[in-house]
């Protein structure tokens, strides 16, 4: 593990083509890491994520993604993602591949991944439509005769997730919920944490998740890097942010204007709270 | 204190009233949260409110946007991983009650909340069935609350998201459908409306209860506390 500046990391971590999970179910979502790949004008990836939110529609509007891994894909509390609507309805910029799942079956391909299993298994699935157009498939309890699902588990080649405090030798505390980050991390071949703070030593939290240095590969400092998500403890969910994406994303000279001139004319996550601080006061 | 009402409040109020206290239920965000929020501030003060980011036993103050925010967190017996939620608690089976919602439903509870059009081609691509795959056959019953409308109600699903073997209960701004051999029938009519509205809102030809009755109003003390909920960041 490095402690290193998210621009470096996400150079040397992540390529074109790559399978990648920016995990952080609903609290630290990790926007900034998101935004780098933005500027960084990753092409091809494979989008692994739960609930892709905001985080991805502005990935997929951009031109980075390929194919996209999820569960639910829309504004939590708001809408649509206009953005992965238009390129799922319309192949705009780009044509985007879908992997469906529903939210148990994504939980149990990323404990597969951490656990090095080939597959996660579930009672699940059963009886719909999406087993025929996804990756699942039935297995038989060897000792019951029962038939559960079965989802490939997930091996993303990097994991990037946000996280409260990380100390000085990269050991990486977050709570709050909690959602499948652990999981990501250890699922993946490669990992980058952000995090809001660097501490002399880690005040170990009830219910907190502790990632050990040597599971990460580069902890980058970046505060308010959830942004519009938030990060327990430290700042709420700008849910203002939520409802004004729905009409910027709406529209697709718009929402490519927004990304100008908030990341692509950024240089990180200091720069880019700033710009929206600048946006409000204009 | 006036005593009319919206429709999304008798819609909330009519789902909280079926929310016996001590019920374990799995919350959505939208009517659902308001609904099983308002039973725990009215007649159920001890349900458990469980939401599928890993919260258990949440009692926000204020109503949330999503199904994370903060507060459902700080005011949880417990929070757990989104891999436990879904492994150990829904898959366990210790949920009483999931709510769903949807784009559309047909005559057996069946909910399509993928895509409208074919699924390779869709014209509307919607969110995804997210949780509700194995909410609905996970849980014991579950509640399932929509506006309706021939755009809603359909005869045929353009996908299956969820299936409705467990479908107790479909509380729509019209009135109230329960399953009766095997078929969702309208049971209830809220006051001002009647059968034939219902039915010309269905898609299919729905079957109406013999026994058909009219569901009581809200009292002034269940929109009192409806009101007092308000979802964060709305004054």
């Amino acid at each position: 593990m490095a402690l290193t500046a998210l621009r470096d990391a996400v150079r040397e971590l992540v390529r074109d083509g790559d399978t990648v999970a920016l995990e952080g179910f609903t609290h630290l979502i990790p926007h900034a890491a998101g935004h780098e790949l933005v500027r960084q004008g990753r092409r091809d990836l494979t989008l692994i994520r739960m609930t892709p939110d905001v985080v991805y529609d502005q990935l997929i509007g951009m031109g980075c993604a390929r194919r996209l891994v999820f569960s639910w894909g829309g504004n939590p509390g708001v809408g649509s993602l206009h953005r992965l609507r238009d390129a799922v309805e319309r192949g705009w910029p780009a044509p985007l591949e879908l992997e469906e799942h529903s939210h148990a079956g994504m939980a149990a391909a990323y404990a597969a991944g951490a656990s090095g299993l080939p597959f996660g298994v579930l009672r699940g699935y059963r009886g719909g439509d999406l087993p025929s157009h996804t990756r699942v498939a039935t297995v038989i309890c060897p000792f019951s005769g029962e038939e559960l699902a079965a989802v490939p588990a997930h091996r993303p080649d990097v994991g990037v997730v946000h996280a409260q405090q990380a100390d000085r030798h990269g050991n990486v505390q977050l709570w709050g919920i909690v959602g499948v980050q652990k999981e990501t991390i250890l699922a993946s071949d490669r990992s980058i944490v952000t995090v809001e703070e660097i501490v002399d030593e880690l005040e170990l939290r009830p219910g907190g998740v502790v990632l050990p240095s040597w599971v990460v590969d580069a902890v980058c400092l970046a505060p308010g890097g959830a942004h519009p998500s938030y990060a327990h403890g430290y700042y709420d969910r700008d849910n203002d942010f939520y409802r004004g994406w729905d009409e910027i994303s709406r529209d697709r000279e718009r929402f490519l204007a927004w990304m100008q001139c908030h990341v692509l004319e950024t240089a990180d996550v200091g720069e880019y709270r700033a710009s929206l601080e600048q946006a409000v006061v204009a | 204190m006036t005593t009319s009402f919206t429709a999304d409040e008798m819609m909330a109020i009519q789902a909280a009233r079926r929310i016996a206290d001590g019920t374990v239920c799995f919350v959505g965000i939208g009517l659902p949260s308001v609904a099983a929020n308002l039973a725990r501030r009215t007649h159920a003060p001890h349900c458990v409110l469980v939401y599928e980011s890993g919260t258990i036993g949440a009692k926000p103050v204020e109503l949330p946007l999503s199904i994370g925010d903060g507060e459902l967190a700080e005011t949880a017996d417990a929070v757990v991983s989104v891999t436990e939620m879904f492994a150990y608690w829904l898959q366990g089976r210790r949920i009483d009650v999931g709510f769903l919602g949807a784009a559309q439903i047909d005559r057996h509870g069946n909910l399509n909340s993928t895509v409208i059009g074919p699924y390779d081609t869709p014209t509307v691509r919607l969110p995804g069935g997210g949780g509700a795959p194995e909410i609905a056959t996970g849980v014991r019953d579950v509640f399932v609350m929509l506006r309706q409308s021939t755009r809603t109600f359909v005869s045929k699903l353009d996908f299956t998201t969820s299936l409705g073997d467990n479908v107790r209960v479909v509380v729509t701004d019209l009135g109230i459908l329960e399953p009766r051999e095997g078929e969702l029938t309208l049971v209830a009519v809220h006051p001002g409306t009647d059968a034939s509205t219902a039915r010309s809102a269905t898609g299919w030809e729905l079957r109406v209860a013999d026994d058909l009755r009219e569901t009581e109003p809200p009292t002034v003390a269940e929109l009192t506390a409806l009101r007092a909920l308000r979802t964060k960041g709305e004054r």
